[in-house]
């Protein structure tokens, strides 16, 4: 990231953001209220931002609440991420055309508009680095993320509050953003003021950077203090803790812990974390044609691992039981994609926890298997199973 | 596993192919013959590889390629027709064109097989994706030692190539034993499974290589006891198969453990799989 | 009786035993030969020997009311046949059909029987290496009972 002075934005010259954007060209999206959350969404001008909202959080709980104040980041993340922009949830392959005895695959994508992600929290910035890794630094590359990934301008927010549900810092993804973005934020706001401490992450973000601030409001040493200070808040105020230590080592040889039967007790299979996480990519493909059969479309939707025909081969599937799919949507995300990818799976932005509708918390689950080992012996695995481990 | 930096784009568009003969192997079995599309010679498979067959409108199904890897103009797959997606596949007449992707995965290392004996292991279908080899081994004999083909089937009207199996017998250092789990009243080969096969081979597992393909219980039954006739684990190799959707390791469907089936197999060595096998419902 | 003698000393399935076993059990020894079609034995005779198989294929069929002869499985060169002779009620438990013409050492069991119950550790060698191939052969028939090949 380039050693850019920070400025002072007030909000007034914050607001000029938004059209200095879609000057540039580009859709700008970000943080907006509807239906109870903070989800995302294009984005006109300031007042489409959550201004004085804030977010609940608990295990299996999101709520909304009023804040005594008119912060424009006063949350921390809703039930959508990113990946709605550059991996969407429904996206045509191909359209395809018979004729006669064979078929004409016609060129005719859409390109994705060119957009402006406002507000990224940095354990977004780095599920979206997760994703890039997968989706274009394997041995294949996903044509369709890299069309929507590409040109992306990204204006990150540093936390100034964690929820509860927040484990950052575990994984070592946040509160604060370190690079890969354009611009990056920190808000302050107080009695009789509101302001934005802002720094440029590249040359696009310095050249809208430049727009919006005239040069004298360079910050200060005590203000950017301050910033520091409100990014230090958040990380004290996390609670959850993820241990990662040898924790590709503790899943893989705790594949038959009890813990599992345990957690598949509880776990409805709904789906619901692999559909809130940032970096989950799964996906399926649909056949569609026309009644006349001439037109046929291939769709590439998202899918999940908790999918009871997810891996489905002749004669059934292969993981039947929601044990077994808990214990692979784990397993893959906290051990296996440090395998495949270099690094977790995980950013620790705690959406599974408060998007599951039975509360299982993916850091007490890595707890209690390391706390109680693996059964050595036949009769304990049985005894431990009962109740909680 | 980071693999090599090559990306390959727009592998998920199909290339119009179209049937040149469909061979009718069993009640329930197929072998499909495609013309191979133009410029596939640039990307010609490796015995193992497999493509993504798309019927138009229907579905889209992973095949092992089946063919001679020496006849460059011919794509060939054995289906068996077990739902939908398979039936409307096997049903495709002469002329009409199958999309095809690929080739994908892993191959059966039929290089590090040279100056060894290759023991080739199949179950039932299984037979199609070892095919390959056999062709292989058999066009660059001089480059192999013994050639073994043991081949399992639920009865004999299911046994496929029966032609070719009765040639490959013929060929010199070249044994072929058969065997079916129901044999049936006129039927006066072996019965049992395809592991009891073993003790009618004289195995030199120094210089043994095995490629096996079935069922994934016949497959870990015939692994272990190769094992146990001497055979490392690293020498021998089989073929997984797990939900495919993408074949390019994007939709998370095919893994296994940490293996994507579509890139980092489907082949891989026994070392790598033991493992995982005994795991039923990994 | 001398190339008996070899013959039986060198088959893996007797290796280990001492040479007066093997001795022994040559005494209890003698080539035969089936001609392809013969039935070696049926279900419900008296089994009295068992069988070192020399060359040839032999086919265990089961006999079931209403349906055609079930071929449960095939045993060919250098295989045993036949552990009936060993245990009570000493009846064979389905046919041997020799399904080409098989070459065989046919030993006799209720000879052996006897030496057994004077002999412990004979019975008990003896014993082991039966089971071993009772073992193979029910694996390989649960892998059968799986039907791994059928479509579901």
């Amino acid at each position: 990231m380039a050693a850019q002075a920070r400025v002072v934005l007030t909000l007034r010259q914050f607001e000029k953001l938004i059209p200095a954007l879609h000057s540039r060209g580009y859709q700008v999206v970000g943080p907006t209220v509807r239906d109870g959350a903070i989800v995302y969404d294009v984005l006109e001008g300031i007042s489409d931002f959550p201004v004085g909202w804030t977010d609940e959080q608990e295990a299996g709980r999101y709520r909304l609440r009023r804040r005594n104040d008119n912060a424009l980041f006063g949350y921390v993340v809703g039930p959508q991420s990113w990946k709605k922009y550059l991996h969407p949830a429904e996206v045509r392959l191909l359209t395809a055309e018979r004729s006669g005895h064979t078929f004409r695959i016609l060129n005719n994508q859409p390109s994705p508009p060119r957009r402006a992600f406002l507000g990224v929290r940095a354990c977004e910035l780095s599920a979206i680095v997760v994703q890039d890794r997968v989706l274009q630094g394997d041995r294949y590359r996903d044509s369709i993320y890299a069309a929507h990934r590409e040109g992306i301008f990204i204006v990150a927010v540093n936390c100034t509050q964690a929820a509860p549900t927040c484990f950052c810092t575990s994984m070592g993804t946040g509160p604060r953003v370190r690079g890969g973005c354009d611009l990056a934020l920190t808000e302050l706001i107080g009695p009789g003021r509101h302001e934005f401490v802002i720094e440029a992450g590249s040359d696009a973000g310095a050249e809208v950077l430049a727009e919006l601030a005239p040069s004298s409001s360079v910050a200060s040493e005590s203000v950017c203090q301050e910033a520091e200070a409100a990014v230090e808040r958040a990380a004290s105020q996390i609670q959850r803790h993820l241990d990662t230590t040898g924790i590709r080592e503790l899943l893989y040889t705790n594949f038959d812990h009890p813990r599992w039967d345990n957690v598949a007790q509880r776990c409805l299979t709904c789906a619901n974390c692999t559909m809130v996480c940032p970096t989950c990519f799964c996906t399926t493909v649909e056949d569609v044609s026309d009644v006349t059969g001439t037109h046929a479309e291939r769709w590439r939707k998202w899918d999940s691992c908790f999918a009871q025909n997810f891996s489905y081969i002749h004669g059934g599937s292969v993981r039947s039981s929601a044990k077994s799919r808990y214990r692979q949507w784990m397993t893959h995300k906290l051990a296996s994609w440090i395998d495949q990818f270099g690094s977790s799976g995980c950013v620790g932005c705690g959406r599974c926890i408060t998007w599951c509708p039975v509360g299982i918390d993916i850091t007490e689950e890595v707890r209690a298997i390391r706390e109680s080992p693996a059964s050595s012996s036949l009769v304990s695995s049985k005894e431990s199973s009962h109740g909680n481990s | 596993m980071i693999m090599a930096t090559t990306t390959i784009d727009d592998p998920m568009l199909p290339q119009p192919c179209p049937v040149r003969q469909v061979v009718r192997e069993t009640s329930d079995t197929f072998t499909l013959k495609l013309e191979a599309p133009s410029g596939a010679g640039g990307n010609w498979f490796q015995p193992g590889q497999f493509s993504m067959l798309w019927v138009f409108g229907v579905g889209e199904l992973p095949i092992s390629i089946s063919g001679d890897p020496a006849e460059r103009d011919r794509l060939v797959y054995t289906v068996r027709s077990v739902g939908q997606a398979t039936q409307t596949l096997v049903s495709r007449e002469v002329g009409e064109a199958v999309g095809v992707r690929g080739p994908f995965g892993t191959g059966w290392p039929v290089e590090q097989a040279q100056g060894r004996d290759v023991l080739v292991i199949a179950g039932g279908i299984g037979l199609a994706p070892l095919r390959p080899v056999i062709y292989e081994v058999l066009h660059h004999r001089e480059k192999y030692g013994r050639l073994v083909i043991l081949y399992g089937a639920r009865s004999p009207r299911d046994l496929l190539y029966r032609k070719e199996l009765a040639a490959w017998a013929r060929q010199r250092e070249t044994q072929v034993l058969v065997t079916v789990d129901y044999g049936g009243l006129s039927w006066r080969g072996n019965v049992g499974v395809v592991t009891t096969l073993f003790k009618y081979v004289r195995l030199q597992p120094a210089r043994s290589m095995a490629f096996a393909c079935g069922p994934e219980v016949m497959m870990r039954f015939v692994a272990r006891d190769l094992e146990t006739q001497g055979l490392t684990r690293e020498n021998i190799y089989l073929s997984m198969e797990r939900n495919m959707k993408c074949a390019v390791g994007f939709c998370g469907h095919c893994q296994y453990g940490p293996h994507f089936i579509c890139k980092d197999g489907p082949i891989f060595s026994f070392d790598r799989l033991r493992p995982l096998l005994g795991k039923y419902d990994l | 009786m001398e190339t008996l003698e070899r013959i039986i000393a060198e088959h893996p399935f007797f290796a280990g035993l001492e040479s007066y076993y093997t001795n022994l059990l040559t005494g209890c020894a003698s080539n035969v030969l089936f001609d392809a079609g013969t039935y070696i034995f049926k279900e419900g005779e008296e089994a009295n020997e068992f069988y070192l198989i020399r060359s040839g294929r032999v086919a265990l069929e089961i006999f079931a009311p209403q349906r055609k002869p079930i071929m449960l499985a095939t045993l060919g060169e250098g295989e045993i046949l036949g552990w009936s002779w060993l245990l009570p009620p000493y009846l064979w438990k389905f046919h041997a059909h020799a399904v080409e013409p098989v070459r065989a050492i046919a030993l006799d069991g209720k000879c052996l029987r006897t030496k057994c119950e004077q002999n412990h550790d004979l019975g008990y060698e003896i014993l082991k290496r039966f089971a071993q191939i009772m073992e193979q052969r029910l694996e390989a028939t649960r892998l059968q009972l799986l039907d791994v090949y059928a479509v579901r």
